[in-house]
């Protein structure tokens, strides 16, 4: 099946400096491709090139180099953005307007009839829970009812493709579990979803894949449950009733004992280390085991560790290059 | 076709919720006090000064509201990010200009239109209070159907007017599109001058240069007939459609100016 969204080599250069100016590489040759039905996170730091990458696939700026396609179709395609969904960073709209009528104003740009654009406004108000509010202009909407809003226009297509830029800005806890389980919701309708973000809580609980990018470049990409479940670092050795002597003589061996309670401790055993002679030597000395379980990473952990191996290797780069 | 009218309908609802048409009334005040006072002061001459304020303030408010709305006409929604969603949508860039420019004509349109009708009733009424005796002695009568030449003209002047500050919104802030627009709309008026240059200097280049600059900076004197047809003088239908086919061309170039710089811009 071919991907939803392929995205092939997209480089974005700025000029920065006003008299001298000089390129500064916001996204250096970015290639991933989503398939249909995916929850992709588009995850990394701030000023990581998340943002120029959503704007770059909607065309509000053009690449230096390389392309994109959504739904098979070049980026700038008219008829595509009929199939597209969009929610920006920090959204903002005209102030003057209600969210019905802002709503409104989208679904005639859609082509949508009056009958079949109230519908659409009404339901898709009331699934982002914006009630009698509707009426009110967007002057007088807090930010996470801004963001509600701009999560309802993304959606009023019906759209095959939804790009969500930091969609859980802005909201409280209750809005940002809406989102999640409107985001899992439209997983489970067969949509494709790309969205960025630096919540990595966020993307654990959501997505099937994500990329990491860092320094406007991709870091690394794949499977959450691939990228985790490789990730061991240790074993989570949990034993019952260790002797003192017992756990004094083990201690050199274990990263770290932690006494949970009379007798109960858990053993950090290092990778390096492998826990079945452990195991055996406590077992002989009259302890009895409660579970063993790897210790993975968090996707905090790997990204954390993506991200600060990036810099290095931008910084690699940038000093190579001043030698030359 | 459905994406530029929405657009365009977009524009003339922000102006009414910003409150435009509040200089209708104050158009209306000014008109119907003038007349008022004028009454009391010349005799016979009236009619006439009441025929050039009106035109002259249906221009002047129609300049303010086609700088002041045209210079924000791209450059809010860039500032304001909310032609992020936008073009998000489906409507091409060369449609979201098109469909800007229509909602500011058809906000000045409907600025024009209440300010011809309020004219026309003022004078109507001063018409009709006067004794036919003096209306016998006026160049023109009150409510004359010529002012409507005037009218035309002032609307296509502001049709340009809003292209220029549309075209200078594309690449530049509110204030240097301000500057900008103001500063070639004074050229504008002046610009006339430049074609007979060759009578005031001597220098080869200088007359090229302005003749020159004459074919390319706009002639709005060209369309200010205010004087003719407030003394009861004709403006040919000629010179209507020729002036009309001045306005379209040059409208169209700004509009194709603005496209193909609006078309390339990134939204940073």
């Amino acid at each position: 099946m071919p991907p939803v969204i392929r995205i092939d080599e997209l480089t974005k250069d700025y000029k920065v400096g006003f008299w001298r100016s000089r390129p500064y590489r916001a996204l250096d040759r970015l290639s991933l491709e989503i398939a249909e039905g995916e929850v992709f996170g588009f995850l990394g730091p701030n000023g990581a090139g998340k943002t120029t990458t959503l704007k770059l696939l909607m065309q509000l700026i053009f690449p230096t180099r390389g392309g994109a396609e959504i739904l098979g179709r070049p980026l700038g395609d008219v008829q595509a953005r009929q199939r597209i969904g969009f929610l920006p960073e920090n959204p903002s709209f005209y102030d003057y307007l209600t969210a019905e009528e802002l709503l409104n104003y989208f679904g005639q740009l859609f082509g949508y009839a009056p009958a079949e654009r109230g519908r659409r406004v009404a339901a898709l108000l009331d699934r982002v829970g914006i009630g009698a509010e509707r009426r009110l202009q967007l002057r007088k909407f807090s930010k996470g009812m801004i963001q509600r809003v701009g999560i309802a226009q993304a959606l009023l297509n019906d759209p095959e493709v939804i790009f969500l830029d930091e969609p859980m800005s802005g909201l409280d806890p209750l809005g940002r579990r809406d989102v999640r389980n409107l985001i899992l919701e439209l997983r489970d309708q067969g949509r494709t979803v790309f969205f960025s973000s630096h919540i990595l809580a966020d993307a654990e609980a959501l997505c099937s894949r994500v990329a990491v990018v860092a320094n406007g470049r991709l870091a690394a990409a794949g499977r959450l449950s691939e990228i985790l479940a490789f990730q061991v670092r240790g074993w989570d050795l949990v034993m019952d009733t260790i002797r003192p002597d017992v756990l004094e003589r083990v201690r050199p061996v274990v990263r770290r004992a932690t006494e949970i309670s009379a007798g109960r401790y858990s053993l950090e055993v290092p990778l390096e280390q492998p826990p079945d002679r452990l195991l055996a030597e406590l077992v002989a000395e009259g302890a009895t085991l409660v579970s063993l379980t790897p210790i993975r990473d968090t996707l905090e952990d790997f990204f954390v560790r993506r991200v600060a191996e990036a810099g290095a290797g931008a910084r690699a780069e940038e000093a190579a290059r001043a030698r030359d | 076709m459905h994406a530029i009218r929405s657009v365009a309908v977009n524009v003339f609802k922000e102006s009414v919720r910003d409150r435009v048409p509040y200089n209708l009334v104050l158009f209306a005040v000014l008109l119907i006090s003038s007349s008022y006072l004028l009454g009391q002061l010349t005799a016979g001459q009236d009619v006439k000064i009441v025929k050039d304020l009106g035109l002259s303030a249906t221009a002047v408010f129609g300049l303010f509201i086609a700088v002041f709305i045209g210079i924000g006409l791209v450059s809010k929604e860039v500032e304001r990010r909310s032609i992020y969603p936008l073009l998000a949508k489906p409507v091409s860039r060369p449609q979201f200009i098109a469909g800007k420019y229509a909602g500011l004509v058809l906000t000045l349109a409907v600025n024009v239109a209440v300010m011809t009708i309020a004219l026309y009733v003022v004078l109507g009424y001063m018409s009709w209070m006067e004794p036919a005796a003096v209306r016998a002695s006026w160049d023109a009568p009150g409510p004359d159907p010529r002012l409507l030449k005037a009218i035309a003209l002032i609307f296509l002047e502001l049709m340009l007017v809003t292209a220029i500050a549309l075209f200078f919104s594309t690449f530049s802030g509110p204030l240097l599109s301000a500057a900008l627009t103001l500063g070639l709309y004074i050229v504008g008026q002046f610009n006339a001058d430049l074609k007979n240059f060759d009578r005031v200097v001597n220098s080869k280049t200088a007359i090229w240069l302005a003749r020159g600059a004459y074919h390319v900076l706009p002639d709005l004197s060209a369309f200010d007939v205010k004087t003719q047809v407030v003394h009861g003088l004709p403006v040919s239908s000629g010179y209507m459609l020729a002036t009309t086919g001045y306005a379209a061309v040059y409208i169209a170039a700004l509009l194709l100016g603005a496209v193909a710089i609006f078309s390339r811009r990134d939204f940073k």
